[in-house]
């Protein structure tokens, strides 16, 4: 019966995969040759290209399907001859039982090769100071995770191997025990209000943004994100940013300054964000249209820019950028701002490079940035505050 | 033996009810629209499957980008169009197919392809009822998902395509048509599908709960439910509760996208120069009411996958699963938790971060039912007699990847980690397997365990296997790479990884994990053939092939409307006596009473019930001077 049911598969089978085959080449007939009904000579044989290598792989994996049926039909027979024999069948939950074994031992090396490999392509240690502390959680996080991890996925698939089925014996039959499950709810317990207790605090400390008293004050610096693009803003000598209001952007004031405000002045407008090191930065992060998210993963800062909600980051960066070079063996090593909120089509290109830079370089930087009142800006102004100026004597004249 | 049989009721008086309902079945009512719940899981499950490959397929096209950003495929444009012109894809529709890929898999299939189809199987079932509460609310329920994800696939056909602000839909990007081509046509189609999706979870969601509250059969007590029922009528509960608040977000967003309202729009400037007249919103408004659905979801999604696991487990481990009131509590603490943890997706959107210290307690809190799940499973297993069905092995994968994805959420769930790996691929990593993963895998470990209840036939075991270890390896492969992408900062939704000099280390992992996915996709060609040969020319069915104790398999392999053809059954039992000593087989069913298992019964079987104990250690004593005697 077995073998009966072999030979009559197998000429099913084979007659399938050459209709399969005809299948294909009739595909490949009629993809060709709409190609060339549409497109010039050239973009023909690019499509053709194309239809070739998907045929490719149709083929190939239509050969598989092939290879795995005629593995299972033999299984099957192998099955069958065994049983009219009076042997033991093959016993798949031996098998199955194996498999999960070499699973075990396959994903641990896996996982292994991952930390070692991958592992190894992460993010340097953090280049800021409360980024020290992340780093210090997230550390303390993986290690009692790996643990977790380790141990209980040896657990499942040593238990799936040791206890695979045998029909002579039966399950042990153990409804509930409340002491192991009373452990085991109140150790999870325990590590994550541990977890708990130490990120709470360093959220709070992170999060807490106020200038404290006697602190010098943090060096201000706008940047504000619009599709798909960030804009930076350096306060002048006076340290202050001037007065924004959205009404006001335009082809010439991008960002909206409102000139009236006299600490404007000097604002001055920069490509690259240069900082200097060990200073504490306030960055004030704004949004124009959609949401972004400044993202500067070597400092370990992340915060959204929301249109109509002003939001602000506080760090103080550690290690320059030509220190970090150096460090990691990398001359052109940069670091960048990244916007990491989905805003449309480009955002995926949403760069901007940052440098953090001695001090007396950041002052040389500095004094070469430009302004944001141009010349243009004045020239508006003064035609405004003139046009103004003009009015009331119109409206005199006519009285 | 009265006194152990008290829940025996004499009158089969279901029969007279029954022969009301009978029409004359045509095939539009058999078929189509059927207000039979057998039929309308089995409805669920083949447009959930459907919806699945059409989202998988989705998933593969955004790979193969990922891989080869700088390669054209003309094969692409031939099949895309003008969303990949020149064989490549387009960015705007890259993020649509991030998008769509999300919203169906999230909604479409783990919501309800996954519970719609087990619910309306089991439910009635497993607890002894003949159809749900309202029958045809149920056939609404179906239908009305029907349209709604007939909506969600035709806006790959509107002019500018589907929507595309990511499956979170935040505003202003999702209300501003002008500032994405998908915010257009294709995002009004989404916010109509997504309307349609919610009245039909909530339809579903009453008849759920209603049924298991009001119709169970006698003797059938909550604490006797199997824990798959458990799971779904919690999950019910959920979605009923926050179903709700979604809508309302979805409400205002259209109000803000077509009547000039500013829910959550405020001074917004278009392309530099263009200012909108909004003012007074808050984008972070719409984030609040979008994951207090959110979170509630993601449990949505894996309850039902949870509970159908820990059945199947105990079923094949021909043990009891361990610790069965831990876990029902701990679905329970898992649904009330998941109500306060919403601000977890927040923490640095510019939500207040005192906010965020709270919402961090109360998320790492929720880790803690988790993990007695997780060790319960385990005890399940542990000296169990563990047979490998299809469906074990599923069940098993499911709790691998629960464990290895839940773990990375102890990271997210932090405040201060998360503000570097909030938005990374680490998040990629961690969904993916803790509720993708691991609730696909709920699903398909119910597909194969209760084929034979649906389609009347047997899967075949080999090509389950095959599958198992084929998608198991693939996913595995496909998102533990991720994790160190997410820590190496690299952000998620990104069209490409050229433009930045820091992320060109990772386009060769990329090309790997595409690889890696094109082989899980593959695999599921093997499961698609088992289901559907299967279904014609599987082996015929017995009635109970895991000989399992839960009402279901007492109903005859041929479908009746109504389930069983005589009297219901009387329940006398909780559905785990496996491999209990002293009894004959190793499986008692449910329906099975106490006094016909005198030598089974442990002091343990009659808590709540004095005079049945009383009766049991009257019996023990007298086995034991019999013995005695001899």
């Amino acid at each position: 019966m077995g073998f009966k049911n072999l030979i009559n598969s197998k000429k099913i089978l084979s007659l399938l995969a050459v209709f399969m085959l005809l299948g294909t080449s009739m595909l490949f007939a009629q993809g060709t040759e709409s190609a060339g009904a549409t497109a010039s000579p050239a973009a023909d044989a690019v499509k053709d290209n194309g239809l070739a290598t998907a045929g490719y792989y149709i083929l190939l994996f239509l050969i598989v399907c092939f290879v795995i049926g005629i593995v299972g039909k033999i299984l099957r027979v192998f099955d069958l001859t065994q049983q009219i024999q009076g042997k033991e069948p093959i016993n798949w939950n031996n098998v199955m039982g194996i498999c999960c074994l070499i699973f075990l031992i396959a994903g641990a090396y896996g996982a292994y090769w991952e930390f070692t490999v991958h592992g190894s392509m992460i993010l340097p240690g953090a280049a800021s100071e409360h980024g020290v502390k992340i780093d210090e959680m997230f550390w303390t996080t993986t290690v009692l995770t790996m643990i977790v991890f380790v141990i209980t996925q040896i657990l499942l698939f040593t238990f799936l191997f040791r206890y695979r089925y045998n029909a002579k014996r039966r399950g042990h039959f153990l409804p509930h025990n409340n002491t192991i499950e009373k452990v085991w709810t109140i150790a999870p317990a325990i590590v994550l209000t541990i977890l708990v207790i130490f990120g709470f605090f360093t959220w709070q400390k992170i999060t807490d943004n106020v200038d404290a008293k006697g602190e010098p004050a943090s060096i201000n610096i706008d940047i504000t994100g619009h599709q798909f693009a960030w804009e930076l803003r350096y306060p002048g000598k006076d340290a202050r940013l001037g007065a924004t209001n959205y009404k006001l952007i335009s082809g010439i004031n991008k960002l909206g300054i409102n000139f009236k405000d006299k600490n404007s002045y000097d604002d001055l407008q920069a490509d690259t964000m240069y900082l200097p090191v060990r200073k504490s930065v306030r960055l004030n992060i704004h949004a124009q249209d959609v949401i972004h998210s400044v993202y500067m993963p070597h400092f370990r800062v992340q915060l959204n820019a929301v249109p109509g909600l002003p939001v602000f980051f506080k760090f103080k960066p550690t290690i320059t950028t030509a220190e970090m070079r150096t460090k990691l063996d990398k001359p052109n090593f940069e670091y960048e701002i990244l916007c990491n909120k989905i805003c449309g089509g480009s955002h995926y290109n949403m760069k901007k490079i940052v440098r953090v830079v001695t001090e007396a370089e950041y002052q040389a930087w500095l004094s070469q940035q430009k302004p944001y009142l141009t010349d243009g800006i004045k020239k508006d102004l003064k035609f405004a505050a003139e046009k103004k100026e003009v009015q009331p004597n119109r409206l005199a004249l006519n009285n | 033996m009265s006194t152990l049989s008290v829940q025996d009721h004499g009158v089969a008086h279901h029969e007279d009810d029954h022969g009301q309902h009978h029409h004359k079945a045509t095939f539009l009512n058999t078929y189509i629209f059927s207000q039979d719940h057998k039929m309308i899981a089995k409805q669920f499950l083949i447009t959930g499957m459907t919806m699945a490959f059409i989202a998988m397929i989705l998933s593969i096209l955004f790979r193969i980008q990922l891989a080869y950003p700088d390669k054209a495929f003309p094969l692409m444009e031939t099949l895309l169009g003008r969303f990949a012109p020149g064989g490549r894809l387009d960015s705007n529709f890259y993020l649509a197919l991030v998008t769509i890929h999300g919203t169906i898999m999230v909604f479409f299939v783990l919501t309800a392809g996954l519970s719609g189809t087990f619910a309306n199987l089991l439910i009635p079932l497993q607890l002894g009822v003949r159809d749900m509460a309202s029958p045809f609310m149920n056939m609404l329920s179906y239908w009305f998902f029907f349209i709604a994800s007939v909506i969600m696939l035709s806006s790959f056909l509107v002019q500018k395509g589907p929507a595309s602000g990511g499956w979170t839909i935040y505003p202003p990007l999702s209300a501003l048509p002008k500032a994405m081509p998908g915010s257009g046509m294709g995002m009004t189609l989404w916010l109509i599908s997504m309307v349609l999706f919610i009245a039909s979870q909530l339809m579903a969601g009453i008849n759920y709960v209603s049924t298991i509250l009001n119709m169970r059969t006698k003797g059938m007590d909550l604490w006797k439910m199997p824990l798959s029922v458990w799971a779904l009528f919690l999950t019910a509960i959920l979605g009923v509760l926050s179903f709700p608040v979604l809508v309302a977000g979805v409400v205002l967003l259209v109000f803000d996208r077509s009547f000039g309202t500013s829910f959550y729009l405020s001074e917004i400037v278009l392309n530099g120069t263009q200012i909108q007249p909004y003012e007074g919103g808050s984008p972070i408004l719409f984030q609040h009411l979008f994951w207090f659905l959110g979170h509630p979801e993601v449990y949505i999604v894996i309850m039902p996958a949870m509970g159908i696991s820990s059945e199947v487990m105990s079923v094949n481990s021909r043990k009891p699963i361990f610790g069965y009131h831990a876990m029902v509590y701990s679905l329970i603490g898992i649904t009330v938790l998941s109500f306060i943890v919403w601000g977890h997706h927040m923490f640095v959107t510019g939500m207040n971060p005192f906010l965020g210290g709270v919402f961090m307690i109360t998320t790492l809190i929720i880790a803690v039912p988790s993990a007695v799940k997780t060790f319960n499973w385990l005890a399940t297993l542990w000296r169990g007699n563990i047979r490998f069905t299809s469906a074990m092995l599923f069940a098993i994968g499911m709790v691998s990847f629960f464990i290895s994805g839940g773990l990375t959420g102890i990271f997210l769930g932090n405040a201060a980690l998360d503000i570097n790996l909030h938005d990374t691929y680490f998040v990629v990593a961690h969904f993916h397997l803790v509720m993708g993963s691991a609730a696909i895998f709920g699903m398909l470990a119910g597909v194969y365990h209760w084929f034979p209840k649906m389609f009347g036939r047997m899967m075949n075991e080999r090509l389950g296997y095959l599958h198992f270890w084929l998608t198991f390896i693939g996913a595995y492969l496909v998102f533990f790479p991720m994790h160190f992408m997410g820590l190496d900062g690299v952000p998620r939704r990104y069209y490409a990884f050229t433009e930045f000099e820091s992320m060109k280390q990772w386009l060769s992992v990329n090309t790997f994990v595409t690889w890696a996915a094109i082989m899980s996709a593959v695999a599921q060609v093997a499961f698609l053939f088992n289901f559907i040969h299967s279904i014609f020319w599987g082996k015929k069915a017995p009635q109970n092939p895991w000989e399992s104790n839960t009402l279901e398999w007492t109903t005859p392999v041929e479908h009746l409307h109504g389930n069983w053809p005589g009297e219901i059954p009387t329940v006398y039992r909780w559905p785990y006596d496996y491999s209990k000593p002293g009894a004959e087989h190793d499986f008692i069913p449910q329906t099975v009473p106490l006094s016909q298992t005198m030598s089974s019964n442990l002091p343990h079987d009659f808590e709540d019930n004095p005079v049945g104990l009383e009766e049991h250690t009257k019996w023990a004593s007298t086995q034991k001077s019999n013995e005695e005697v001899k």
